[in-house]
């Protein structure tokens, strides 16, 4: 692993980035490494585009990653993956979730935004590219709320996050309401079985 | 001592380095990117600390002067427009000054990300003639925030202390001591010389400040976190110095560019850091333009830095170019970033690093920000837009979520201004064109900061408008804080919910009303009820707001029913309603179950559905 490892985690505000980039962040801060991070709040939150900058390693200065640095792109959304393509670097991982997240906008002018024009961009253009099935997750645990779990563990799994499996439980033990534990950790458990 | 190290939100950072330089009273107003600090303070406090939500940040500032005049730390926390509203009593402050440490956090939010203007608070540093500090990261945030105390203790004055965004909201490994400094308020001694500002003793005060304020600047040339930085090149032609000034994230920036670039850049660079732009430190600046021929300056917002270096080399006789937002050389407005930061030492050395990686890029959504799915506010512009229909109407609106009530296909927002100025922008367009009706929709914590003062003008001076309060019974923007209608305290007290629909009546408004936004019916008859009447009226639509509320249940589309008119997706503009071919579609995910959809279909075709999405 490099010195300093990006994380960019991109997506539609309410998806749940912030709790993403706080839990590579705890498992980060365990290890005795130093983080830096930048977040959205505020309007854009409200269905808006959000990113999350993370940056662990020493000596990093600024909390936004330079474009062109970012050794993975967790994206929540396939618009958010390619509109941030540009902080990846070169041979850089993405995953991303397969579920498009449709504007308002695109209802009303009826553009037909479906998420698969981006996915066939990041397949033809992405090497190290982890699709992952937002639906069949939701089916396997029952609920939308593990989606930011899910990415987490895909990215852990591919070795561009520089955290293990054990790392990532545990840092969700620590940080996600306990009632909420048992549907997370099933979460990484079926990432980590998927072939 | 190792001291340990913390996880944290620049906010909480300035939090945190408040508490431990033993702050006595915080008193604050939300606002986006300073509403976490506050927070913080509340939810880390050992029960020796008062914090309150004050109505607006005039009070905020007010409660702790009176607090500071008797000796106690105070923090006093808002956005920068909120500066605006505190003004009146910081003037006066600056020249009465303190007797306990006050600092006054005032984040400013470059781009602007969350906010109405683009201001700078080191200006309103130097016009109040206030000592302020411009932290560039959440480590120097913390340390900064004691210091901040020192200095106000040492020159008896409010100090301001101005994060932006990306410090506010950039999370980092913070050493944080644990240890608490106990600061014992004296109380407040009588001294009607020093707390009652007059014109005489203002002229006076006017003077010692004038005096003192050199004397600070000296001061803070050797301030820890302003300095001069060398970064030598190896093999670079000796004295040959790239000049470069930055402040506050800028320097990060700058730092961050400059480690990007490597060998690209081929000179030694000497950085001048300045933490405190005002009483600028000129003694440090005088060392660093020494033998300088040409100074870059990285800063956001307002070239502040930029001015008072060219003031000095006009002082000083020195025959040195300042570059930076003035000439062109960097952007006027607008977030730096690393990048802008290269793009500049690209132009500027004649370089070229980086590359385009923009290629063939599809066209990707636009996504602004739309009110949430169920949220009250929708119904509301909704209820009115319909009672409105084929009237000449005015909407406006307000600071809040419900600003987005602007975006198509609502379009019910056509003024914001800035807090409480719906109620009275309406006033002066009902004067000109008496013809129309005036809607001026407020939310509740935005009416108690500064709506009741603009009610009572339009009572008192006989005009003629519809006020709407949006109750949402929150603070909904900045994430959820209590406010007087709520009924609770940041000491975590239960306290008198003070009642908008009681007060309304007190002033005696022709017609008060309070509705549910969600019983659309009932909800447009109540508005055209008081449009039909004359004088100041008023429709209260009370619902919760849905993050602090649970969902009911579900909705969902039946395929059978559906005719595809799209009148759910034309008319409401809800982030659930979705198009799937010629038919509409709910997302489950997203639905909260507020059913106004069910009440706008004209075929019935919305059902309430079971937790997998099935129709009942």
């Amino acid at each position: 692993m490099n010195s300093v490892n990006n994380c960019l985690l991109c997506g539609v505000g309410g998806q749940g980035t912030v709790l993403a980039s706080r839990l590579i962040a705890f498992a980060a801060m365990e290890k005795g490494m130093d983080v830096r991070t930048a977040e959205t709040i505020g309007m854009a939150q409200r269905g808006g585009c959000v990113a999350s900058h993370v940056r662990v390693g020493k000596n990093i200065d600024s909390p936004l990653i330079p474009k062109g640095t970012a050794d993975v792109i967790i994206a929540f959304e396939p618009a958010e993956a390619v509109r941030c393509i540009s902080y990846l670097k070169k041979g850089g991982t993405v995953i991303v979730n397969d579920k498009a997240v449709k504007p308002v906008t695109a209802a009303l002018m009826d553009s037909g935004y479906n998420g698969e024009e981006m996915l066939d961009y990041l397949k033809c253009n992405i090497e190290n590219l982890t699709v992952i099935n937002g639906d069949e997750i939701y089916g396997k645990c029952g609920s939308f709320k593990v989606l930011n779990t899910v990415l987490l563990a895909a990215a852990a799994r591919s070795g561009a996050l520089g955290i293990s499996k054990e790392e990532l439980e545990s840092a969700v033990l620590k940080l996600v309401p306990s009632r909420f534990h048992e549907i997370n950790l099933k979460a990484i458990e079926i990432v980590y079985e998927n072939k | 001592m190792e001291l340990k190290k913390e996880f944290l939100m620049g906010n909480e950072a300035i939090a945190l380095g408040a508490i431990h330089a033993g702050v006595n009273l915080v008193a604050g107003y939300p606002g986006t990117p300073s509403t976490e600090i506050l927070e913080t303070v509340a939810k880390r406090n050992n029960g020796d600390i008062y914090v309150e939500w004050s109505v607006n940040e005039k009070a905020a500032l007010e409660v702790a002067a009176g607090a500071s005049y008797a000796g106690a730390r105070t923090l006093v926390t808002m956005k920068q427009v909120g500066l605006n509203v505190a003004s009146d009593p910081l003037m006066s402050l600056a020249y009465v000054g303190i007797k306990g440490g006050m600092v006054i956090v005032s984040a400013d939010d470059p781009g602007p990300i969350s906010s109405q203007t683009e201001q700078d608070t080191r200006h309103f540093a130097a016009f109040a003639k206030l000592p302020v500090f411009d932290p560039s990261s959440p480590e120097e945030a913390y340390d900064m925030i004691g210091d901040a105390f020192e200095y106000s203790e040492k020159y008896n004055t409010p100090v301001l202390f101005r994060p932006t965004t990306r410090v506010c909201h950039g999370c980092a490994s913070v050493k944080v001591n644990e240890n608490i400094k106990k600061n014992v308020p004296e109380g407040f001694i009588k001294d009607t010389q020093r707390w009652v500002i007059f014109p005489r003793t203002s002229y006076l005060n006017h003077l010692k400040i004038e005096n003192r304020n050199p004397k600070i600047g000296e001061d803070f040339s050797s301030y820890r976190f302003n300095w001069i930085e060398d970064c030598p090149k190896e093999g670079a032609e000796s004295g040959n110095w790239l000049h470069i000034a930055a402040s506050g994230i800028s320097y990060a920036y700058l730092k961050e560019a400059l480690k990007c670039m490597g060998d690209n850049i081929s000179r030694n660079v000497r950085i001048l850091k300045i933490a405190t732009a005002y009483p600028f430190p000129e003694k440090l600046a005088l060392e660093f333009l020494k033998d300088a021929s040409e100074v870059l300056v990285f800063e956001e917002l307002d070239p502040v830095v930029e001015r008072e270096l060219v003031y000095i080399c006009g002082k000083h006789n020195l025959k040195v170019t300042v570059k930076g937002k003035s000439d062109g050389t960097v952007q006027a407005a607008g977030e730096n970033s690393v990048e802008s930061v290269q793009s500049v030492l690209n132009s500027l050395l004649n370089i070229n690093y980086g590359e385009d990686v923009s290629g063939d890029i599809p066209p990707m959504p636009a996504r602004p920000p739309v009110l949430c799915a169920g949220c009250p506010h929708r119904a509301s512009f909704y209820a009115v837009k319909q009672a409105a229909k084929g009237k000449k109407a005015v909407f406006s609106g307000d600071i809040g979520c419900y600003t987005l009530g602007n975006s198509q296909p609502l379009d019910m927002v056509d003024t914001c201004l800035c807090m409480g100025a719906d109620v009275t922008i309406a006033q002066g367009i009902h004067r000109i064109e008496p013809d129309t009706l005036n809607f001026a929709f407020i939310g509740d914590s935005t009416f108690f900061a500064s709506g009741i003062t603009g009610v009572i003008n339009a009572v008192y001076n006989k005009t003629d408008m519809i006020l709407i309060v949006l109750d949402n019974s929150t603070t909904a923007m900045t994430g959820h804080q209590p406010h007087p209608g709520t009924g609770v305290t940041m000491m975590k007290e239960i306290s008198q919910k003070i009642s908008i629909e009681n007060i309304l009546k007190a002033i005696g408004l022709a017609y008060v009303k309070t509705v549910d936004p969600f019983c659309l019916e009932e909800a447009v008859a109540a508005v055209k009820e008081a449009a039909g009447k004359d004088g100041v009226r008023a429709v209260i639509f009370k619902s919760p707001c849905i993050a602090i509320s649970k969902p009911l249940k579900k909705f969902n589309v039946s395929k059978e029913d559906c005719i595809g008119c799209k009148k759910c997706i034309r008319e409401l503009g809800c982030p659930a309603i979705v198009r799937n071919g010629g038919k509409v579609e709910i997302e489950d995910s997203l639905c909260f179950g507020c059913g106004l959809c069910t009440q706008v279909c004209p075929k019935g075709a919305i059902c309430s559905s079971d937790k997998e999405g099935n129709l009942k």
